[in-house]
């Protein structure tokens, strides 16, 4: 598959991973026949079959619950939980059972929660993030990736670790086409990508808003600011280095969540790069997240509410003059 | 209200109970077993409000069948869920009472080196996956480990121990209507002690009957006195003999009643010193296990006050043994959170 898209290369890696480790298996709502409802996993059910590619009840605890029990006794369990706003129903089975089950038992805890999150329609309970929550959570890992390329080297590391993996796959980047690498191709977390280079003002995005920070960085070229990108690829675990040497040259910092703002994931950055850079910086820092309200259902509202290209170049401009 | 599983509990005498269609040369052992979590237990709640244990702890003293009875059905390779009040699984699945003790002092010889604590416990080579701190987690998670049996195709078997009172989190009825969709080789043992920490089952429990709610799902369950090892051990037996034949799970509801307090250090009010006298003096388990044997001849009561005095003498021992032994090491603390290194920074 030439430039397959952003959910094609999630199931090209999982099957790839699947053909090569019989413990892999998975578990969601609609996954045998349907492949999920993101189309996550399309063609899945058919090539492994109903025992290996599971169709669950809409029981969110129980489906994590098996996961971690899975885990515990050898097995590498994919939960796919649709819409991450349902892994709430899970929340024990995520927060106190999962992530803390290797530091009870000292057993490889490898389990995925896969799940969509991201600001788009259906309102206030089908679009919080999340990300944040679960970063705070010790024992627990976050993948938030950007592209079809990283969306596969990831889940690859994902399913080739020994942890629990939050996956988390934006709703408005599933259609997106890129390249992919081949089947030993693995992205490492803890490692930021750096998508940009330049040498004015680092921006730190992650996910769907590391296309906007590019979309921003492009706009700004234009008015003679050079912007260095940066994916995070993973809040958890946060590779503040590649922040640190790239703000040491830029000396100014944006960064960039669709999370509340506040006790967002810019919140932790920011406090960390003032402890080591304070006095190299030439700017306050700036955040740029979700405004503290419910989602609301209307595209214009909803829209408001998820930085925009102009939200994050009006930060940098800030960052610039200040 | 009345309730089905208290109706059992009438008369003054000691109920007998059948051993004869048992493994007869498991069951001093089992009576070894039964009668050390009972001393262990015991000596538990003097030591907690000491903090020598360093919190309290819930005592299963009264519940010893179920745990020696179902487990002792299992084979070796099996594995064991168990709830928070789980000290009687851990030790009739291996643990030792050194083990155990020195974990309820927090010292690094204990089953988890300290980490866990009585509600965290630690036996992973016999088979024995944790207890949990959340009433009603254990069943999701045997749900998990028995899938991956299935998955597998081996004949090993789950059994995941709930209370009674984890009966009434949605997420064990989650759990069970999934087991029994995928019919995974899952044993659910309800040790229904009658009470939810110190309030009556019965007072929260619509429909009032724990196995009719098993029923429904469609799961093959039955409710049997779980004061009587031999009837624990014959139900999980068969229990296990239908899950190795890919005949799915069984819920078993086991009527039991806990000696002490829900934990160390708790006054009971919510229930009569009548109630606790007459369950000790017609169902004790360990009683109706000993008199059956000395009837059969296959126990003499010499026997028996070498078992009392031994297992008086295992506890003592695993006492000594947690207070001499070194607490944790810090650094140990922060040791298997991930298996990655997450590379967090520290405090100034």
């Amino acid at each position: 598959m030439t430039n397959p898209t952003y959910s094609q290369a999630f199931a090209q890696g999982v099957s790839e991973e699947m053909r090569r480790d019989p413990s892999i298996f998975i578990m969601g709502t609609d996954m045998t026949e349907r492949g999920g409802s993101f189309a996550q996993l399309v063609g899945v059910g058919q090539e492994f079959g109903s025992e290996r590619v599971r169709d669950t009840p809409i029981s969110e605890a129980a489906m994590v619950a098996a996961g971690v029990g899975a885990a515990m006794n050898g097995m590498r369990p994919i939960v796919d939980m649709s819409f991450v706003d349902f892994s709430l129903s899970a929340m024990d089975e995520i927060a106190n059972q999962l992530a803390k089950m290797r530091y009870m038992l000292r057993v490889p805890m490898p389990v995925v929660i896969r799940a969509t999150s991201g600001i788009a329609l259906y309102g206030m309970q089908h679009n919080n993030s999340l990300e944040t929550w679960f970063a705070h959570m010790p024992g627990l890992l976050v993948a938030m990736p950007s592209s079809p390329a990283d969306v596969k080297g990831m889940i690859k590391t994902a399913l080739r670790g020994d942890d629990p993996v939050v996956f988390l796959m934006h709703k408005r980047l599933g259609g997106r086409r890129g390249e992919v690498g081949d089947e030993e191709t693995l992205v490492p977390f803890g490692r930021a990508n750096l998508v940009r280079s330049g040498h004015d003002v680092t921006i730190v995005a992650y996910s769907e808003m590391v296309a906007r920070a590019l979309e921003a960085a492009k706009l700004l070229a234009e008015e003679g600011i050079e912007v260095e990108v940066i994916d995070l690829r993973t809040l958890m675990p946060l590779d503040l280095e590649t922040i640190e040497t790239s703000v040491q040259r830029t000396r100014r910092l944006v960064i960039v969540g669709e999370s509340p703002r506040f006790l967002g994931i810019g919140s932790e950055i920011a406090a960390a790069i003032q402890e080591t850079l304070f006095r190299e910086l030439a700017a306050p820092i700036q955040r740029v997240g979700a405004p503290h309200v419910p989602i609301p259902a209307s595209p214009p509202l909803y829209q408001a509410m998820s930085p925009q290209v102009a939200d994050i170049a009006r930060a940098v401009r800030k960052a610039m003059t200040s | 209200m009345t309730y089905e599983s208290n109706e059992s509990v009438t008369g003054t005498a000691l109920d007998s109970i059948e051993i004869r269609n048992l493994p007869l040369e498991s069951l001093k052992a089992w009576l070894k077993t039964m009668q050390l979590i009972r001393v262990f237990e015991l000596s538990c709640e003097s030591l907690a409000l000491n903090s020598r244990v360093v919190s309290a702890v819930h005592s299963s003293a009264g519940q010893e069948a179920v745990a020696v009875g179902s487990i002792a059905a299992l084979e070796p390779h099996d594995l064991v869920i168990g709830p928070h009040r789980t000290h009687h699984h851990a030790m009739a699945k291996g643990m030792t009472a050194r083990q155990l003790m020195a974990e309820l002092f927090g010292r690094s010889t204990g089953c988890a080196e300290g980490r866990g604590g009585t509600m965290h416990l630690r036996d992973v080579a016999h088979g024995y996956l944790g207890g949990n701190g959340i009433v009603g987690a254990s069943v999701g998670i045997g749900l998990g480990t028995a899938l991956a049996s299935k998955i597998r195709g081996n004949d090993q078997v789950t059994i995941a121990y709930v209370g009674d009172g984890g009966l009434n989190t949605g997420r064990i009825w989650e759990a069970i209507n999934l087991a029994q969709v995928w019919q995974v080789p899952l044993i659910v043992i309800c040790e229904n002690n009658l009470y939810a920490v110190e309030t009556a089952t019965a007072q929260l429990t619509g429909g009032n009957s724990i196995i009719g709610r098993a029923f429904g799902f469609g799961i093959t369950a039955e409710s049997i006195d779980g004061q009587d090892v031999g009837a624990v051990y014959r139900s999980t037996r068969a229990a296990r003999q239908r899950a190795v034949n890919g005949q799915g799970p069984t819920f078993i509801e086991a009527r039991t009643y806990r000696y002490e307090g829900h934990q160390s250090g708790q006054k009971i009010t919510y229930r009569s010193q009548e109630e606790l006298e007459l369950w000790k003096s017609t169902k004790d388990p360990i009683e109706r296990l000993k008199v059956a044997l000395i009837r059969e001849n296959l126990l003499s009561d010499a026997e028996f006050e070498s078992i009392v005095t031994s297992a008086a003498e295992e506890v003592r021992d695993a006492i000594q043994f947690a207070e001499e032994s070194p607490w944790p090491e810090f650094d140990t603390a922060y040791t298997d959170v991930t298996k990655i290194d997450l590379k967090m920074r520290q405090n100034p």
